[in-house]
């Protein structure tokens, strides 16, 4: 064996250069986007005006109140829960072997959407609010959010147990899942067949997802949960993509796949949990993301993972920004716009991708 | 005594599929396991690096019982290709990088670049080093899978029929690769095989399954029609041609 890289290796470091290069520029767009998110709004702040704001110069208090209590957050969450969504959407289609792998795949919005309502109906906990003008008072939002979150992690749980009675296995998983979602589809039909028209209201309400509902207090909590996540997926891309190469093939290079399956599914729970418990249903992020990003840099889990976060934070922020502003003075909720663009986007996706 | 297997049983929910597997084997030799279709050879060979645990016995690689040792320190010991890999959205460069996992901490280094480099090399995977390999055909997939086990750095290779669903061309490479490793990087190879000529070209020992057990086993001596047709219920010849013996139902 020679003692310097030859051609080949050299070659193979200009091919993984350039995935850092398409990364690299993603999260200057991020940034790009960020700023100019913070600065469009019912009242227009210019971009380097925002940039001065954000470094800590007061131009104006106004602007000062606008943008730390207001558009800021809403703009670290819509980063924030995108990132989340993105990279759980990669690890689920990972462990899962399964192009349709997505943070719902498991039930875990349904179930939370139930717990909305079980906390809605049957602990009175009246409605959640948001920003927009003629939503319903708030009795507890916290009973409602603690709600949701018990019932995705017990999905979660239920799986888990299965998993152990049936093994570890994809197949397993996805078939839970699925039955899980829609026993809690029927238990949130049940909820609202009972239900007066202002509790229906507020149950609908909280399925949409919104980026406008997180204080900086759960801001903090969501970005804790997505923060470790992250950390744990990047330990482990080298799993991922061994797992990719199939089962057999990873416990052959000594990967304990079971573990990783169920860890990977504990994680990723978790941080779906988490934000839908906060934020409502945000579909197709956790779909579309991964697979944009696959377009754009392969399946390699060394980049695939920072490359879906930087995608989802960077989709999800652009969307919410837009549903901020394309009914003002009505926020719409960007969970809208979000289902409304991921059919077309991921039919188009099928259409032109060499697989998905 | 690089590989020396004693008295392994292995069971399948309470079915009993292997029973009283012995068999041992030397530094730089091909075994082939062989027997019909189901009687547990794959089974066979996930036994001999724990990823099926067999019921009983010991499974000793290079004096070290495999069965005592964690995942990933048999995975730098054997290197295991399975008769399917999935293909992904990876250079075949990415994928032979993978055998470097049981050996890195955090991340790969040069070092690991450098010896995917030389695997590559040596198996003349020049031209597809950097194509993704779910655009590559069969018989480069298996080559890739291949210079991934060597990139192990394994003491042993498994390869679970390496040749099938390959056509002749691609079989014949193959095992040529197997034989040239085998020979250059001292290190020994069991494999499971359904052609019986092949297996008899390129493999030094033979190991017949049949019910789940040894039937017969040796080299190429000791294998005789008889043999053939009480494991397969086939009646055959053998004949030598240039010094390559043939199989032919009678």
């Amino acid at each position: 064996m020679s003692n310097s890289e030859g051609d080949i290796a050299g070659r193979y470091r200009e091919h993984t250069g350039r995935k850092r290069t398409y990364i690299l520029t993603g999260f200057a767009l991020l940034l790009v986007a960020a700023v100019l998110s913070i600065a469009m709004g019912s009242v227009d702040i210019p971009p380097l005006d925002v940039v001065r704001t954000l470094a800590g110069h007061t131009v104006s208090t106004t602007w000062d109140s606008i943008i730390w209590n207001v558009r800021l957050p809403q703009v670290l969450t819509a980063i924030v829960a995108g990132a989340g969504l993105a990279v759980t959407g990669v690890v689920m289609q990972s462990i899962l072997r399964n192009p349709l792998g997505s943070p719902f795949t498991l039930g875990i919005s349904n179930a939370a959407a139930f717990g909305a309502a079980f906390s809605v109906i049957i602990l009175g906990a009246g409605s959640t609010s948001s920003r927009v003008g003629d939503a319903v008072t708030i009795n507890n939002p916290y009973v409602t959010t603690v709600a949701a979150f018990v019932f995705a992690m017990l999905v979660t749980l239920v799986i888990l147990a299965f998993s152990k009675i049936r093994g570890t296995s994809p197949e397993v998983m996805i078939l839970v899942g699925v039955a899980m979602g829609s026993l809690f589809t029927a238990g949130t039909m049940f909820l609202q067949y009972f239900a007066d028209d202002v509790q229906l209201a507020s149950m609908v309400f909280w399925t949409f997802g919104d980026t406008a509902r997180a204080s900086w207090e759960e801001l903090g909590l969501i970005t804790a949960i997505v923060a470790a996540s992250i950390v744990y997926f990047t330990f482990n891309r080298w799993k991922y993509n061994a797992i990719d190469a199939g089962d057999e093939t990873a416990k052959g290079l000594g990967v304990n796949v079971e573990r990783v399956r169920l860890w990977g599914m504990l994680w990723a729970s978790l941080v779906t949990s988490i934000i839908v418990a906060f934020l409502g249903v945000i579909g197709f992020v956790g779909l579309i993301c991964p697979h944009m990003t696959r377009r754009i840099i392969g399946d390699d889990h060394r980049f695939l993972i920072t490359g879906s976060i930087v995608m989802g934070a960077l989709l999800l922020l652009c969307a919410d920004t837009t549903a901020r502003l394309m009914m003002q003075p009505y926020q719409l909720p960007v969970a809208v716009l979000t289902s409304f663009l991921g059919a077309p986007t991921f039919i188009y996706l099928i259409l032109k991708g060499r697989r998905i | 005594m690089i590989l020396e297997v004693n008295g392994v049983e292995f069971q399948y929910r309470s079915k009993e599929v292997l029973k009283d597997i012995k068999f041992h084997l030397k530094k730089n030799e091909v075994l082939a396991i062989l027997g019909p279709n189901g009687v547990g050879k794959t089974t066979l060979l996930k036994c001999m690096n724990a990823i099926l645990k067999p019921k009983n016995g010991t499974i000793l690689v290079d004096k070290e019982d495999v069965l005592k040792l964690e995942q990933i320190d048999i995975a730098r010991r054997m290197g295991y290709v399975p008769q399917r890999c999935e293909p992904a959205r990876l250079t075949a460069f990415d994928s032979i990088l993978l055998g470097r996992m049981p050996h890195m901490k955090w991340n790969i280094s040069p070092e690991d670049i450098m010896l995917v480099e030389a695997t590559i090399k040596k198996l003349h995977l020049e031209d597809i080093a950097l194509r993704y390999i779910d655009e590559l055909s069969g018989g480069e997939l298996q080559k890739v899978g291949i210079a991934r086990a060597i990139a192990q750095n394994p003491k042993l290779l498994l390869l679970d029929e390496p040749t099938s669903s390959l056509d002749l061309k691609n079989q014949l490479e193959i095992l040529n690769i197997v034989r040239e490793v085998v020979k250059v990087e001292n290190v020994s190879a069991v494999m499971t095989m359904h052609d019986l000529n092949l297996a008899f070209r390129y493999a030094d020992k033979f190991l017949f399954l049949k019910n789940g057990t040894i039937f017969a086993a040796g080299s190429m001596g000791d294998i005789t029609p008889q043999v053939i047709e009480e494991v397969y219920g086939v009646p055959v010849t053998i004949q030598n041609y240039m010094n390559v013996s043939v199989v032919i139902p009678v």
